[in-house]
C-alpha cells in the first residue's frame, strides 16, 4: 500500500469515530485531531490529495473538516539543496 | 553501607481503628484491637522467640516456642494466635517458659544437622538465632534414633532421608534442614496464591511437598521466591548464596521488568549483586516478587552485552570497535549531515520505556533542543497510547485511577484484555487475595486465562469474546445498565456533565447494543453478559483492570473510552476500591509518557501548540521549540521508505521485533543512512544500525521509574557501569558532540529540571524521595503528599465526559483464506521481547514460543501436539510448533511473542488504532497448516542476523 493510501485510511478511520459522535461535533473532531497528531509533511500529502486529486478516496467528513485543517507551511528546502541553487545561479 | 534493616513483628498488622491498652514485661503499650501478642511485643521492642511466625502469613501457632504468660490466665498460651485484650499484663520470660522453649529447641536440634559452619544460611539462620536466644547448651538426644538428617545410620540406609532438590534453577530445597514450620507452604498460599506446596505426611513423617512429591520445576511452582524467603533455615535457598555466601549491604531500588514497579533490597557483597529480596515496605509490592524481578537478573553480566561502542559504514559490514569520542564525533558529524542534505525534520528518536525518567527526559530534550523537531516517540506508541488519549479525552489525565493498595478494597473486579497472573504476577497475587476473601471477578477475554479458574479462584463470569469486539461487549455491559437502570444517578449528576450522559445513555439503550444482537458477532451468550453487567453495577466497590487486549486493537482508543463510560456511569471512580486501572506493560512506560516522549506533547501531557508550555522549556534550554507535532513511529517508517526520514537515535528499543508487520519495518530501518542503537546487547534492530552504543542495566545507574499507579520509584546504583556510563550520560556526551552545552553531574539534577518545568511533578525532587520513599503524581502544593487516588472530589478536566463508543468491525477480517483469528500475549517466565530474560536461567520455562491452537481446529488441518506449524497471514509467514489446548476457543489461536526466531511480527498487519496508531497486534486473520520447519523468511533472516553481529577481531557472537 503506497503512503497516500496510507493516510487515506488513516483519515477514513479518524472520520469512522466521529461519524458516531453528535453531529455538530463530528467535523471539528476531526480536524482537530489531524491538526494535534498530524506532523507537516502529512498533512502537505493530506492537502495534495485534497487539491490535487479531488479528495480521492477520503470519506465525505473528512472532506468536510479539511477547511478546518491547519495548513502546514511549506516543506523546508534543506540546506543543502539551497547551497546548491546558489551555486547554480 | 550495612543491610537495610527490616523488622518482622511475626504477625500482619491488624487495621482496627479502635485501640487497646495492655502491659507487656511492665511496659504499657497501646495498638490496635485484633494485633497479636507477638506483634505488640515487637512494637514495645521485645522479641518473643519464634520459628513459624513471620509477618508475611497469618498466625499458625504450630512451633510452640513464642509462649507467653498471662496473669489471670491458665498456661501457656501462643502470642503470635492471642490477641491482645484491654488490662492484659503479659510476662514473655519467666523460668517456666524459658524451660519450655528450651526443651522446644532441643527437640528441634535433636533432628537438624549440625553444619552450621559450611551451611549457606550461616549468619541468617532463625533456627540458630532461637537456639542462641533460649540458652540451648546441649542435645542429648544423639543421631542414632529416627531421623530426617542423614543419608545413612549404622551402614544401613535412612528411608527418612531425602536428597536436596536442586532442579530449580534459582533455589534448592533441602529436606534434611527443615523444620516443618509450614511458612513456606502458607507463603505460597496466601502470599503468592498458587497452592503449589504442601505438607505431606503425618507426624514425624511431615515433609515439605510440592505438588504430589514432584521436584519443584515439575511442580505447580512459579518460582517467585515467597517461600525461599520465608523459610527460616537453609531448607530453601537461593543458590547464588550458596555459591557467592551472605551479603553484607543492600541497597533499595525498583525492579526494571513490568509495570507493577517491585520494591526490591539488591544485596550486595562488595560490586556483586548476592540477591534480590522484594522489600516489605515496597508500596506497590509490599514484600512479594515473581520469577523475573527475584531471580532474572543474570542478563546484567551476561557474556552477550555489548561494552564498548561500535561504529560500521554500511549495514553489511562488521562491526569496528572505537573508543566513546570517535563514536559520540560520529554520529553528531551524521546527523547534521543528514539535516544539511535532507532537512531539520529528516531524524529523529524513540525513547525508552525501559530507561529511567531522568534518561527518558533527556533524549526528548536532545531531540527537541538539539534535532530541532518533535520527531520523538517512545514504545508506548505500540503498547499503551490509547490509555493516554482514552482516559485523557474522558477523565482530563492520561493515567490510572488508584494505587494498587486499592485492590484490597474492591468487591467486583472486570479483568480486561489482560493476564495478570503472566504479565503482572505481583499483582495478580494481591488481586487472589481479594478475590480468596469474597471479591467477585469477571474476566473478559478470548483465552480463558488462569484467573478463570485456578486453585481457590473461580470467575463469576468470563466472556469469551471474539478478539476484535471489545467495543461491542463493553458497550453492551453499558447497555444493560442503563436499561435496567441500574446506573448512578447521584454520582453522574455530581461529577459529569448530564446532557451528554443523556446522550450516551440514550445511545447505548438502542436495541441494536443489547446483548442478544452483539451474541452473534462478540460470540459471548446474552445471559453471561446480562450478569456480569448486573454484578459489576450491584456488587459494591467496582474496579476495571485492563491491558494490551484493550489497547493493541484498532478501536484500542475507543474501547479505553466505553471502559471510562463504565466506571462513570457506575460511580466506580473517586475513591478507594474502584477506577480504570490500565496495567502497564514495561516497568517505566508511564514515566516514559509522562516525560513528554511523544511527538505531540512536551512533559506532562502539554500539546506542543501551547505557547505557553512552550516558552516555560524555551526559556530554561535557550532555543525555539517547534510548535508542529512530530512523526510516531509507524509515520516515521513511513516516511523513511519515502525517502524524507533518515537518521534515528534508538535508546533501549528493538523496535524490529517488537513492532508490527516486521517487513516494513526493517524496509524503513534500511531506508535510513544513520541508525543509532543504544542497548545492552546486538538486538534485532541492531542488525539495521550503523553505530552502536552500549547501555547499562538499572543496577548500574542512578534514576526513577514511575509504575503503572503514577507511582515515582528510585532506582539506586549499585554497581560501575560495565560499559562505562549511565544511559543518561551516553545521552548528555551525544549532546555534548552536538554541541549542546549540558552539564548534568548526577540525575538529581535532571529531576529538578523536570519539577521546575512541569506542574504534576512540582515538589518531586531526590530529597522528597528519599525522605518518602515513593510518591504518585500529581505531587504539587495542592497534592504535597502525591495522589493515591485521582479525581477525589472531580475529574481532573472538570467534568468527566461521556463520549458514544460505536463498534466498528477491524478490517482484517477472517475468509476462506485465513480463517483464523491470531491473538498474541506473554508468558510469565519471559518479559516482553526477551532479550533480558532470554539471557538468564528463566528459558527452563519456556524455551521457544508454541502456537496455542484448539483440538477441534488442529484436528481439521492434521496437527499433533508439538508439530511443527506454518502460520500465515495477508503480511507473511512463519514457523513455530503447535500446542493443542482448549484454553483457546475453536477459530481462535495464539503465541506468545518473546524469541526472535519466532518472528511472530512478520505475521501482525500495518492496521493500527484510529486515534494513535498503536497497532492492532491482538487480530491477525491466519491460516495454519502442516510444516517441515523454517519458513524462507526465517531462514533469511538468522543468516541476516548472524552477519550483522560480527564484530571485526572477535568471535561470532554464540546466539
Amino acid at each position: 500500500m503506497s503512503e497516500g493510501n496510507k493516510l487515506v485510511r488513516m483519515a477514513n478511520q479518524i472520520a469512522t469515530f466521529f461519524h458516531s459522535q453528535p453531529a455538530s461535533e463530528a467535523a471539528n473532531g476531526v480536524a482537530t485531531h489531524i491538526n494535534k497528531f498530524w506532523e507537516p509533511r502529512m498533512r502537505r500529502q493530506f492537502f495534495d490529495i485534497i487539491d490535487n486529486h479531488g479528495g480521492e478516496g477520503l470519506d465525505s467528513l473528512v472532506l468536510q473538516a479539511a477547511p478546518l485543517i491547519h495548513r502546514p507551511p511549506p516543506a523546508e528546502v534543506p540546506p543543502a539543496a539551497r547551497a546548491g541553487n546558489a551555486a547554480a545561479h | 553501607m550495612s543491610l537495610v534493616p527490616e523488622i518482622d513483628f511475626g504477625t500482619p498488622a491488624s487495621r482496627s481503628e479502635r485501640m487497646v491498652t495492655l502491659t507487656i514485661d511492665g511496659n504499657e503499650i497501646t495498638v490496635p484491637e485484633g494485633t497479636s501478642i507477638m506483634r505488640a511485643s515487637m512494637e514495645a521492642g521485645i522479641k518473643v522467640p519464634k520459628l513459624c511466625a513471620t509477618d508475611m502469613v497469618d498466625a499458625f501457632g504450630s512451633c510452640r516456642l513464642c509462649l507467653v504468660e498471662i496473669e489471670g490466665r491458665n498456661g501457656t498460651p501462643a502470642s503470635c494466635t492471642t490477641p491482645v485484650a484491654p488490662g492484659l499484663i503479659v510476662h514473655t520470660q519467666t523460668s517456666r517458659l524459658k524451660n519450655i522453649r528450651k526443651g522446644v529447641m532441643e527437640l528441634y536440634i535433636s533432628d537438624h544437622p549440625l553444619d552450621c559452619l559450611t551451611c549457606a544460611a550461616n549468619g541468617d539462620c532463625e533456627l540458630q538465632d532461637m537456639a542462641g536466644a533460649v540458652g540451648l547448651r546441649d542435645v542429648r538426644y544423639g543421631y542414632e534414633g529416627d531421623n530426617h538428617v542423614k543419608a545413612r545410620s549404622n551402614g544401613e540406609i535412612n528411608a527418612r532421608w531425602m536428597p536436596k532438590d536442586e532442579s530449580n534453577p534459582y533455589f534448592t530445597y533441602d529436606p534434611s534442614k527443615c523444620i516443618v514450620c509450614s511458612r513456606c507452604v502458607r507463603a505460597c498460599e496466601e502470599v503468592q496464591g498458587t497452592f503449589a506446596l504442601t505438607i505431606e505426611g503425618r507426624g514425624f513423617d511431615s515433609r515439605v511437598s510440592p505438588g504430589m512429591h514432584e521436584h519443584f520445576l515439575e511442580s505447580e511452582c512459579v518460582s517467585c521466591g515467597a517461600c525461599v524467603q520465608a523459610c527460616p533455615t537453609a531448607t530453601l535457598t537461593e543458590k547464588s548464596v550458596i555459591e557467592i555466601g551472605q551479603p553484607e549491604h543492600s541497597v533499595v531500588t525498583t525492579c526494571a521488568y513490568c509495570g507493577v514497579g517491585c520494591s526490591f533490597k539488591a544485596e550486595m557483597r562488595g560490586e556483586e549483586l548476592v540477591r534480590m529480596v522484594p522489600w516489605k515496605d515496597g508500596q506497590a509490592n509490599r514484600g512479594h516478587s515473581c520469577v523475573k524481578g527475584r531471580f532474572a537478573y543474570g542478563y546484567s553480566t551476561h557474556k552477550e552485552r555489548i561494552l564498548n561502542p561500535m561504529i560500521r559504514e554500511k549495514i553489511s559490514d562488521p562491526w569496528r570497535e572505537v573508543t566513546w569520542e570517535e563514536a559520540n564525533a560520529h554520529v553528531a558529524a551524521e546527523f547534521r549531515r543528514i539535516q544539511y542534505q535532507y532537512g531539520r525534520d529528516s531524524i529523529g528518536g524513540i525513547t525508552s520505556s525501559r530507561c529511567t525518567n531522568e534518561e527518558t527526559f533527556l533524549v526528548q530534550k536532545l531531540i527537541r533542543a538539539g534535532f530541532g523537531n518533535n520527531n520523538v516517540d517512545t514504545c508506548a506508541r505500540v503498547c499503551h497510547s490509547p490509555t493516554g488519549y482514552g482516559l485523557g479525552q474522558a477523565f482530563g489525565t492520561s493515567a490510572g485511577t488508584q494505587n494498587f493498595d486499592s485492590v484490597e478494597h474492591t468487591d467486583v473486579v472486570i479483568v480486561i484484555g489482560a493476564n495478570p497472573t503472566d504479565g503482572h504476577p505481583v499483582f495478580a497475587s494481591r488481586l487472589k487475595k481479594r478475590l480468596r476473601q469474597g471479591a467477585k471477578l469477571i474476566v473478559i477475554d478470548p483465552r480463558r486465562i488462569e484467573l478463570v479458574s485456578s486453585p481457590h479462584i473461580k470467575a463469576s463470569y468470563h466472556l469469551p469474546l471474539k478478539p476484535g469486539t471489545n467495543v461491542a461487549v463493553v458497550t453492551a455491559l453499558a447497555h444493560v445498565i442503563v436499561t435496567e437502570g441500574l446506573f448512578d444517578e447521584k454520582f453522574i449528576r455530581e461529577r459529569c456533565d448530564w446532557s451528554e450522559f443523556e446522550d450516551w445513555a440514550a445511545f447505548v439503550a438502542e436495541p441494536r447494543h443489547s446483548p442478544e444482537e452483539t451474541e452473534a458477532f462478540t460470540g459471548v451468550p446474552a445471559e453471561t453478559l446480562r450478569g456480569a453487567a448486573r454484578l459489576f453495577a450491584t456488587g459494591g466497590n467496582g474496579s476495571i483492570y485492563y491491558g494490551l487486549g484493550v489497547t493493541e486493537h484498532s478501536q484500542g482508543s475507543t474501547t479505553v473510552m466505553a471502559i471510562a463510560n463504565l466506571a462513570m456511569a457506575t460511580g466506580n471512580i473517586g475513591r478507594e476500591g474502584v477506577g480504570v486501572n490500565p496495567l502497564r506493560g514495561q516497568n517505566n512506560v508511564q514515566g516514559s509518557c509522562d516525560m513528554g516522549s511523544f511527538p505531540h506533547e512536551l512533559p506532562g501531557y502539554r500539546h506542543i501548540s501551547d505557547d505557553a508550555t512552550r516558552e516555560i522549556f524555551e526559556k530554561l534550554w535557550g532555543v525555539t521549540l517547534n510548535n508542529e507535532p512530530g512523526l510516531r513511529i509507524p509515520n516515521m517508517l513511513d516516511a523513511a521508505v519515502e525517502g524524507s526520514f533518515k537518521g534515528l537515535y534508538i535508546q533501549g528499543e528493538d523496535i524490529l521485533q517488537s513492532d508490527p508487520d516486521t517487513r516494513h519495518v526493517s524496509a524503513g530501518l534500511a531506508a535510513m543512512e544513520c541508525v543509532v542503537v543504544q542497548d545492552l546487547f546486538l538486538n534485532e534492530t541492531a542488525n539495521y544500525a550503523h553505530v552502536f552504543l552500549p547501555g547499562s542495566t538499572f543496577l548500574e545507574k542512578d534514576g526513577t521509574f514511575t509504575n503503572a499507579e503514577r507511582r515515582i520509584n528510585r532506582v539506586r546504583r549499585v554497581m560501575t557501569p560495565k560499559n562505562g556510563y549511565a544511559d543518561w550520560e551516553v545521552t548528555q556526551n551525544l549532546a555534548r558532540a552536538m554541541g549542546l552545552a549540558w552539564n548534568y553531574s548526577h540525575p538529581s539534577e535532571i529531576m529538578d529540571e523536570i519539577a521546575a518545568t512541569t506542574p504534576s511533578f512540582a515538589l518531586v525532587s531526590y530529597d522528597y524521595l528519599e525522605k518518602n520513599g515513593s510518591v504518585q503524581w500529581p505531587c504539587n502544593e495542592k497534592n504535597p503528599q502525591g495522589s493515591p487516588i485521582m479525581h477525589v472530589n472531580g475529574f481532573v478536566r472538570g467534568k468527566g465526559k461521556f463520549i458514544r463508543t460505536e463498534y466498528v468491525a477491524t478490517d482484517e477480517k477472517t475468509g476462506p483464506r485465513f480463517p483464523l483469528l491470531l491473538t498474541t500475549g506473554r508468558i510469565l517466565s519471559q518479559y516482553n521481547v526477551g532479550a533480558q530474560t532470554r539471557r538468564t536461567e528463566n528459558v527452563v520455562w519456556h524455551e521457544e514460543d508454541r502456537l496455542e491452537i484448539h483440538p477441534h481446529d488442529a484436528e481439521n488441518r492434521g496437527i499433533r501436539d508439538g508439530d511443527w506449524v506454518r502460520l500465515a497471514s495477508r503480511a507473511g509467514e512463519t514457523t513455530l510448533r503447535a500446542l493443542v489446548t482448549d484454553r483457546v476457543a475453536p477459530g481462535v489461536v495464539y503465541t506468545t511473542f518473546h524469541h526472535p526466531t519466532t518472528q511472530a511480527n512478520v505475521i501482525t498487519t500495518d492496521f493500527s488504532d484510529w486515534a494513535t496508531n498503536c497497532p492492532e497486534y491482538k487480530v491477525t486473520a491466519v491460516q495454519i497448516s502442516p510444516s517441515n520447519g523454517p519458513s524462507d523468511w526465517q531462514i533469511e533472516y538468522d543468516d541476516l542476523a548472524r552477519r550483522s553481529r560480527r564484530i571485526r577481531g572477535k568471535l561470532e557472537a554464540a546466539e
